[in-house]
């Protein structure tokens, strides 16, 4: 005989099969195409934040008149070039590998990136390899800008100095900072295109089931709370298999394609647990957002509501993803807080802490406290569903979604 | 917790609900004062029902009377506001659940399963793994001559099928207690009568069944106990026999004389027919002294008895004199849609 846990997993597997082997599913799994433009549209919100690692420059240690002679080109070049790295002059030797990664660790609150080092004549370019490699082309623009100015003047024919580029296996910690916010930033936005992309599913779920008028059948068998809950895992099961997909996809497209996703830093917990973290905290956000949108889907009483709900419904998630993505810019501020305690917010603020931070306590209490909402969520919306839609003989004069909505408020004012 | 039981003479009113009567066997279901009210409306107001093991009991009432409401409260479905309620010695009903099978009001199954597959996944959720659902299931449809179409989606089912195969998902747990809402509603009158065979056979073997209905004939032929539920109270709640016998019964007699000192024995009130070829008929209630006084009195008195029936009231005429004109008219009304509808299906 089953008990509880046994029912739920009865009814999520209904679920998951009816989805998995609809022909609708086909059009889900198409699905994320939209929202992939509609996320680089809304890129812009990423340069901000960016922002929050700081500029990147070039920390200048060459004697005395050769660093003038780079402080005055790069001057000259701001307003044709103004993208060229910016310079700052360092009052210390960088001759050896150990000096050059003493400066870029101590330099990380300037922004220094790599260090310039040697005569303008034999220039030498120090930091990180991808650094130092990307950073080449202008280093050279920049020392034969310098080279013009302190001989003749313009005019001379350019002779582009070879740069001597010098690795240093430490990256620097603006470019380690930088590189996992980055990492952050992707995460985050996955995760809210994957969360956009299937918690709406649920919206519409329950209306199904009113609509085959079998939603009475499983609330006599199993108390209301556990259909919620079965529903949830069903579809967080359907998403997990839409992820599989799509990260396969992906996968044989960026091998394919000889790319690889080395742009971005490794997260400061490492990249395996970070991708359990990712997976957990997907699967929180889910199941928040889910809750939500089954207690929201379940009170409306036909599918013309529903879609009238979707539109506040993505809009408040957008909001939600704003929210976090803010915080991501404002490392140890109360808004970074604010962002992991509201939940809905919260597994996409920590996923971005997994990122940026090694400690995983918080991670703990964060999962535990998102569970905790899940629960709540799941069992208010239960109530309400029993208080408002269970519900038979004559109706009041307010109709549909309205109806509804007054419904929900005083069932929830009498609880 | 067994009460005396108690029958109370006629008086042709009823305000509130006589003490609930139940006989030695235990109580598959008792409650007590439920009240629901949506919105501020009164859905049910302190209905009290009791319902022993083993007894086929109706809940008779017109559409909104409290019928539906009644049942979910029973089952779990939803919370009264006041009142208590026990279920096979629960009063979580949703611990029982593997021992109750319910055929809501509102068929519905999942469109795109097959029978057997819809029959094991309500087994499921009532406690039985799926596998066992399925052999069950194959089972049973066999044994009510449904195996043809076992393995067809209930979309490609006639209504009348899919609403077999709803009343088969709820019985394949082989429940202790079965409750139906409104079960008969949308059957042809073959299935009709292949419904209260099924119910009747439930209560054989021990199966506490409680149903509900709207037509009063099937709650007279298939009964023991009955619950009369109008404007969300309970005006009547035990045996149907004694439901009747809350009317005297009806006298329709001929006399070939119209007057003479037998008419003493007749009510005062009591006005004759006279027909044409000089006889009278007379229609009244035999309310006191029983039949053999009124028998000796047309007897000895030289009536002249063409014809004479004495008839014990009907379940309809009892509900109407419990109820009120207004429910019974109610009723009387949805009687006729149902038949209307039982027409089409058939």
């Amino acid at each position: 005989m089953k008990g509880r846990m046994g029912k739920i997993l009865t009814i999520a597997r209904r679920d998951f099969r009816a989805i998995l082997f609809s022909r609708s599913f086909l059009f889900f799994i198409l699905g994320p195409l939209f929202p992939v433009v509609v996320a680089s549209m809304a890129g812009g919100i990423g340069a901000s934040v960016q922002g929050a690692a700081g500029p990147a420059r070039i920390g200048v240690a060459m004697a005395d008149t050769d660093t003038a002679m780079v402080t005055e080109a790069r001057a000259a070049l701001n307003q044709p070039l103004p993208r060229l790295p910016g310079t700052i002059v360092l009052d210390r030797p960088a001759n050896s590998p150990q000096e050059v990664s003493a400066i870029l660790k101590d330099g990380a609150g300037q922004g220094v990136a790599a260090v310039l080092s040697g005569t303008l004549d034999d220039p030498v370019l120090s930091g990180p390899q991808p650094r130092i490699a990307a950073w080449s082309g202008d280093v050279s623009l920049l020392v034969e800008e310098a080279r013009r100015i302190s001989a003749t003047g313009p005019g001379q024919a350019r002779q582009w100095p070879e740069i001597g580029l010098r690795p240093v296996a430490q990256p620097s910690q603006v470019d380690q900072t930088g590189g996992r916010i980055r990492t952050a930033q992707a995460a985050q936005t996955l995760l809210f295109i994957l969360t956009m992309l299937l918690a709406g599913m649920v919206l519409s779920n329950l209306v199904e089931e009113k609509a085959n008028k079998i939603i009475e059948v499983l609330a006599a068998a199993v108390p209301m709370d556990s259909v919620f809950f079965g529903k949830l895992l069903a579809m967080l099961g359907v998403s997990f298999v839409g992820i599989s997909i799509w990260g396969g996809v992906a996968a044989l497209v960026i091998v394919a394609g000889g790319a690889s996703v080395a742009f971005l830093s490794a997260p400061a917990v490492g990249w395996p647990l970070f991708m359990a973290l990712g997976a957990i905290y997907f699967a929180c956000a889910y199941l928040l957002l889910g809750s939500l949108f089954l207690t929201i889907g379940g009170l409306a009483a036909t599918v013309r509501e529903v879609q009238t709900l979707s539109m506040p419904v993505t809009m408040a998630q957008l909001l939600v993803f704003f929210l976090a993505s803010y915080s991501l810019g404002q490392q140890g501020q109360p808004v970074e807080l604010a962002a992991a305690l509201f939940p809905f917010s919260s597994p996409f603020a920590m996923l971005a802490r997994a990122a940026t931070d090694g400690a995983l306590w918080p991670h703990l209490l964060a999962i535990g406290w998102q569970a905790l909402w899940v629960v709540i969520i799941v069992r208010t919306g239960a109530t309400l569903f029993r208080r408002t839609v269970m519900k038979s003989g004559p109706r009041g004069t307010k109709r549909g979604l309205f109806r509804m909505l007054h419904q929900s408020t005083r069932s929830f004012r009498q609880a | 917790m067994q009460q005396a039981m108690t029958q109370e003479p006629f008086s042709g009113e009823f305000t509130a609900a006589p003490q609930i009567a139940t006989d030695s066997r235990p109580l598959a279901i008792e409650a007590k004062g439920l009240v629901k009210r949506f919105d501020g409306t009164l859905a049910v107001d302190g209905v009290d029902i009791a319902v022993p093991e083993g007894s086929i009991f109706g809940i008779l009432g017109p559409n909104g009377a409290g019928k539906t409401t009644t049942l979910r409260m029973l089952l779990g479905i939803i919370d009264p506001d006041e009142g208590t309620r026990s279920v096979l010695g629960s009063d979580d009903p949703h611990r029982l659940a593997n021992r109750i099978g319910y055929l809501p009001e509102e068929r519905g199954l999942y469109p795109a399963m097959k029978a057997v597959d819809a029959i094991a996944f309500v087994g499921a959720l009532r406690g039985l793994s799926v596998k066992e659902g399925r052999k069950r299931g194959l089972e049973i449809l066999e044994a009510h001559g449904f195996g043809h179409i076992a393995q067809r989606q209930i979309r490609a089912m006639s209504k009348g099928q899919a609403q077999t195969v709803q009343l088969l998902a709820t019985l394949v747990h082989d429940p202790a207690l079965v409750v139906l809402d409104e079960p008969f509603s949308g059957l042809d009158a073959i299935s009709q009568g292949k419904l209260e065979r099924t119910i009747r056979g439930l209560a054989e073997k021990g199966t506490t069944v409680i149903f509900s209905t709207h037509v009063l004939a099937h709650a007279e032929r298939l009964c023991e106990r009955i619950a009369i539920i109008a404007g969300g109270k309970v005006p009547f709640h035990g045996l149907v026999s004694t439901a009747r016998d809350r009317l005297p019964p009806q006298v329709h007699l001929e006399t070939r004389e119209r007057d003479g000192p037998w008419r003493t024995a007749l009510p005062a009130h009591a006005e004759p027919q006279i027909k044409a070829t000089g006889g009278a008929l007379w229609n009244f209630s035999l309310e006191d002294g029983g039949v053999e006084p009124l028998l000796t009195a047309l007897v000895e008195g030289k009536a002249g008895i063409q014809a004479l029936s004495i008839e014990r009231a009907g379940l309809h005429d009892a509900f109407v004199a419990i109820a009120g004109e207004a429910a019974a008219k109610q009723l009387d009304e949805e009687t006729g849609l149902a038949a209307m509808n039982t027409a089409e299906a058939s």
